[in-house]
């Protein structure tokens, strides 16, 4: 019987100087994953956009949970939007949706 | 709980705006300790508005000094007249005399080496050794991985994988630090520890070298600067007037 796969759900939070479009996000990020990992790596990813939101800056994201440490150098290796300055940073890392909002409540 | 250190900020310390927002920014990604890089003839004045700074932040400051010594005159000097005066002192090799130097003299906590220009990173099997006798660390300051690009960026992580792997036989310790001049390159202890994965080292590894090895250097230098401190297990433990009479 195949195994279920295990998920990672991560919520991000973006800072910069400029409002980051949903597009932007999705690029960015694929262009860390790609140049830290090359394809072969991001392939092995699962990296799904579960959610994210312009005004508060935030985001969430899922990942195999095999690859979290991938994900999260990927995001930690980004510096810079449309040459502007910018970091992410991961507020919380969790296993369902719902630890991860109940986590973010706390 | 661990207690996260980041021991290497490098705001300009006379842009007391920017080195509030790096302290609180720290101190909101969990760090508990910062180290900030001070210029060597700072004055007190200035300690104390740091220390109000980090303590209205929840951190605690450690003070750092950085040394460039072009000649062996040079490093010693700074040595002897500035080692008292700071909790952490860190050298920058730019020669690979200097480097043996620093490594060999016990005075210094940090050993710390070119990121831009590789060859000039001299942490081979020799230097580990020396390192590893003396006690001093590898600092690795990760914003210099963030900002470089392309080639360099590959080329500066098979230096650091060498590099860690050389530490790890001879038992030196490695310590990862922000090396951030902006908060923008600031990161959390767990991003750093997922960014060390990339030169080799394993997750456990990467978050001792942010939190209990700069920790106890940290303690060790504290109780050595403290007024009570006589030599290596000598202690004092009662003043002439707080003494027993026998």
């Amino acid at each position: 019987m195949p195994r279920r796969v295990r998920r990672r759900y991560l919520a991000l939070r973006v800072v910069s100087q400029e409002p980051v479009s949903l597009r932007d996000f999705k690029s960015i990020f694929w262009n860390a994953l790609l140049q830290l990992f090359g394809e072969y790596g991001a392939s092995q990813v699962g990296f799904s956009l579960i959610d994210y939101n312009q005004q508060s800056c935030q985001a969430i994201v899922r990942c195999s949970h095999k690859a979290l440490e991938m994900v999260r150098a990927s995001i930690a290796s980004i510096t810079e939007i449309n040459e502007k300055p910018m970091a992410i940073h991961v507020m919380r890392v969790s296993g369902t949706l719902k630890a991860l909002s109940k986590k973010a409540q706390s | 709980m661990r207690m996260f250190i980041d021991l290497h900020l490098r705001p300009s310390i006379k842009d007391l705006n920017q080195v509030k927002k790096m302290v609180r920014k720290s101190s909101e990604l969990g760090y508990r300790l910062v180290g900030l890089s001070l210029s060597p003839d700072f004055k007190r004045e200035e300690f104390g508005l740091l220390q109000k700074i980090c303590k209205d932040a929840n951190t605690d400051l450690v003070t750092r000094a950085d040394f460039f010594p072009r000649t062996r005159h040079e490093l010693l000097n700074d040595l002897r007249r500035f080692r008292r005066k700071f909790e952490v002192i860190s050298v920058v090799c730019a020669s690979k005399m200097m480097a043996r130097l620093a490594a060999k003299d016990r005075r210094v906590d940090l050993l710390s080496f070119s990121f831009t220009d590789l060859r000039r990173r001299f942490f081979d099997d020799a230097e580990a050794e020396l390192a590893s006798k003396a006690l001093s660390s590898l600092e690795i300051d990760i914003a210099s991985l963030l900002t470089s690009k392309g080639f360099s960026r590959i080329r500066l992580l098979s230096r650091l994988r060498e590099e860690v792997a050389t530490a790890k036989k001879f038992r030196v310790p490695v310590i990862i630090s922000s090396g951030a001049t902006n908060s923008l390159l600031m990161r959390g202890p767990h991003d750093y520890a997922s960014l060390a994965s990339l030169f080799d080292m394993t997750p456990s590894l990467a978050l001792r070298a942010l939190s209990e090895t700069p920790l106890t250097m940290i303690e060790q230098n504290r109780k050595k600067l403290s007024p009570d401190y006589v030599a290596e297990g000598v202690r004092v433990v009662r003043r002439k007037n707080n003494c027993l009479d026998v």
